[in-house]
């Protein structure tokens, strides 16, 4: 049964009389970001609104964008949404998983605006969209220059939480390094957070006290790529580029690319082509990209991994090829087989090599 | 040269006044903040205070909005100040908050699919439970050995927050969520919903309770031996001592009544407005109520109005954020100023400002 939400759907009624004049009170396509933290964070929320800023730039007097930062998940991002609505939006991007139900009961109420949700899988009516990226391509490539450069043959990964997105990623890293460099260690610390300095820097050197000499972080501050510099290790960049640490601790990066996503979607809707859609944009479409990589990685580890992001950019690579086992040495993928995406959306096991456990 | 007095007794006339004198100031203060941002002022206080309430546009959904906000303040913020009146410093409520929610959400999901009308009050129990066993723990600490209930209370929030982490991403996590971390949505299915009571108004059964521990708060402190018993804690502890106060039970008692409201608001928190356990379903509630607690002068009625006024700044804010693009740091750095100002100000009311020098005894 339905939740009872008889205070939307008053708000609804009340703004559907005074609706012809929110129409008319503005003229340019109203276009709303929700942002989980604040917009220089220099990652996750930085990157969404790059997006927004080309947005604007791609479609100057016709469109005009409004943000709201720092918006808590859960309760609050109801009202977050529903208070952009009647300010005026016409097309809201709530750009974290955790605004996925706030994002349907809105939506259910305003039937006009169009909504896209980053990272969801809920779409209950015809406005809402999502959207995703398919990380887990930028992380073989990480993978695959992580297992040249490891001398230790450790390499760490500052996991945030034990979601599907996070366990692909170190099974896709994990899987490349194992490809060019067979005793290849993972070691993974959970710590429970997207963004927290203090934590972050805290597990980069746990890492690094256990004999890391590669790190990578599933976490949006830069705090770890400050503990690799001091030790002398190498880093990746993670959502943004970080390129102030370049060329070294950060010898790569992997970024979110959310721009060429939001300037099609808003452009559709302008035009009134908009559709209901799902979309999961890996490196080809450039929603994935790899920073820069730099000198540090020797000219020919640079090479293969540039013929990677060109084979996964054609489609002629999938980093999930069999055979691939499961931890348990259960087989997963047969020779040549390709994982399927309903699989991939839904990992919750580690390949065959990783030691350690998912937390449960 | 300027000196202060300590007054025999508070003054009732700083005391009333404080808080709208302090309120200009932040006023003041936020307006230059404001127009150092390229910010109209004027503007951006209006919105701030007076559209949430008042604008066309916005208002019929603001208001009913305020009361949302401002319900689990009120709540948590009721049962803290028993404690900080007589002197016990519970500062875990965000933890407490947490685990009532868990445990109010754990069984209405251990019932699912049923509907049965018990269910939800079943779920309040459970909450009420889960808040005040948390409660306890430092509670019988300092009890029996001791502790300090500040540190317990608050690194117990942590724990409480990978609880929190563990039952979404694992034994609360929806079955049918691809394997995303999240429960099922409590409020969106009968039974274990804390729906809106009445139409438009936003009043649902946490908001409810929070009006109903105002009132049970304000009748304990004025007619009621333990209100008095709390009061004299904090005010003389050794005289108290001496009138047959037990401090162990008063310390179990404040600290468990805290827990409990806490531990409400978190379950109608989490089977209403927010709906289900997610990694981040606690929102800072707890910790903000420490500060309504003070602005309200642990006074319910005062604790009721700096609810609503925290509610106020919280919705204002995102307002202005949203239609003047006033950064979200900014509005923060402006909840401070008041809160400052208010409890700065507070000094009036215990002090007398002399000027000029000291005479000699």
């Amino acid at each position: 049964m339905k939740r009872t939400t008889t205070l939307l759907t008053g708000v609804a009624l009340a703004t559907g009389l005074a609706g012809a004049a929110i129409a008319d009170s503005h003229d340019p396509f109203q276009v709303g970001f929700i942002y989980v933290g604040p917009t220089g964070d220099f990652g996750w929320t930085y990157e969404h609104d790059q997006g927004r800023l080309a947005v604007e730039e791609a479609y100057g007097d016709q469109v005009e964008t409004v943000y709201l930062e720092n918006v808590p998940e859960g309760a609050d991002a109801e009202r977050a949404i529903t208070t952009m609505i009647l300010g005026g939006a016409d097309m809201i991007f709530t750009t974290s998983f955790g605004y996925m139900e706030a994002t349907n009961a809105v939506a259910a109420q305003f039937p006009d605006v169009l909504f896209e949700h980053a990272t969801g899988y809920l779409r209950e009516h015809p406005n809402v969209s999502t959207y995703s990226a398919r990380f887990y391509e930028g992380r073989a490539v990480l993978g695959h220059i992580a297992g040249h450069m490891t001398e230790s043959n450790t390499i760490g990964y500052i996991a945030s939480f034990p979601i599907p997105e996070v366990i692909r990623g170190i099974n896709s890293a994990y899987l490349h390094a194992r490809a060019v460099n067979p005793d290849v260690e993972m070691r993974v610390v959970w710590v429970y957070t997207w963004f927290d300095p203090a934590v972050e820097a805290d597990a980069a050197q746990a890492l690094i006290d256990a004999g890391v000499d590669v790190l990578m972080q599933h976490t949006d501050s830069t705090a770890p790529q400050a503990v690799a510099q001091e030790a002398g290790i190498i880093s990746f960049g993670q959502a943004s580029d970080m390129a102030q640490f370049a060329p070294a601790p950060r010898v790569a990066s992997i970024i979110d690319n959310w721009a060429p996503y939001y300037i099609e979607r808003v452009g559709q809707a302008i035009e009134g082509t908009w559709e209901q859609a799902d979309t999961w944009d890996g490196i080809g479409p450039g929603m994935v990209e790899i920073g820069e990589m730099t000198e540090t990685i020797p000219a020919e580890v640079r090479e293969s991994a540039q013929a990677m992001i060109d084979a996964i950019a054609a489609g002629e690579y999938h980093p999930f090829t069999g055979p691939i086992n499961r931890q348990d040495g259960t087989a997963w993928l047969a020779e040549g087989e390709v994982a399927d995406d309903g699989t991939l959306a839904g990992m919750d096991f580690y390949v065959e090599g990783i030691t350690g456990e998912i937390p449960n | 040269m300027i000196r202060l007095e300590k007054r025999p007794t508070p003054s009732r006339a700083w005391a009333l006044s404080t808080p709208i004198i302090a309120v200009i100031l932040t006023m003041i203060a936020g307006g230059a903040m404001f127009a150092t941002l390229g910010q109209d002022p004027f503007e951006t206080i209006r919105i701030i205070f007076w559209d949430p309430l008042f604008h066309e546009r916005f208002a019929s959904f603001s208001r009913p909005q305020l009361l949302v906000k401002a319900g689990p303040l009120i709540l948590i913020a009721i049962g803290l100040s028993l404690g900080f009146r007589a002197g016990i410093w519970n500062i875990g409520a965000e933890g407490q908050y947490i685990v009532g929610a868990i445990a109010g959400a754990a069984f209405g999901l251990a019932f699912y699919p049923s509907e049965s009308p018990l269910i939800f009050p079943g779920m309040v129990i459970a909450g009420l439970i889960g808040g005040t066993l948390w409660a306890m723990i430092p509670a019988l600490l300092k009890v029996f050995a001791n502790t300090n209930e500040i540190l317990v209370s608050l690194l117990l929030v942590y724990v409480a927050e990978a609880m929190l982490a563990s039952a979404a991403t694992g034994w609360l996590r929806n079955p049918e969520g691809q394997g995303f971390p999240g429960s099922r949505n409590l409020a969106r299915h009968a039974g274990t919903d804390n729906p809106e009571l009445f139409a438009g108004t936003g009043m649902h059964w946490g908001v409810l309770a929070a009006f109903v521990a105002v009132i049970a708060a304000y009748v304990l402190f004025q007619r009621h031996v333990l209100g008095y018993q709390i009061k004299l804690a904090g005010q003389a502890p050794r005289a108290a001592r001496f009138s047959g106060v037990n401090p162990g039970r008063l310390i179990i008692l404040c600290l468990g009544v805290s827990g409990a409201l806490a531990g409400a608001a978190g379950l109608f928190e989490v089977s209403g407005p927010a709906g289900q356990i997610t990694i981040d379903f606690n929102s800072g509630y707890g910790f903000t109520a420490i500060i309504v607690a003070f602005l309200g002068r642990l006074n319910p009625i005062g604790i009721l109005f700096a609810g609503l006024l925290m509610a106020l700044t919280y919705i204002g804010g995102e307002l202005a954020q949203l239609l003047l693009q006033v950064p979200a740091p900014a509005i923060q750095a402006f909840q401070g100023m008041l809160l400052f100002f208010l409890l700065a100000l507070d000094v009036l009311s215990n002090y007398r400002v002399r000027i000029g020098r000291e005479r000699a005894a």
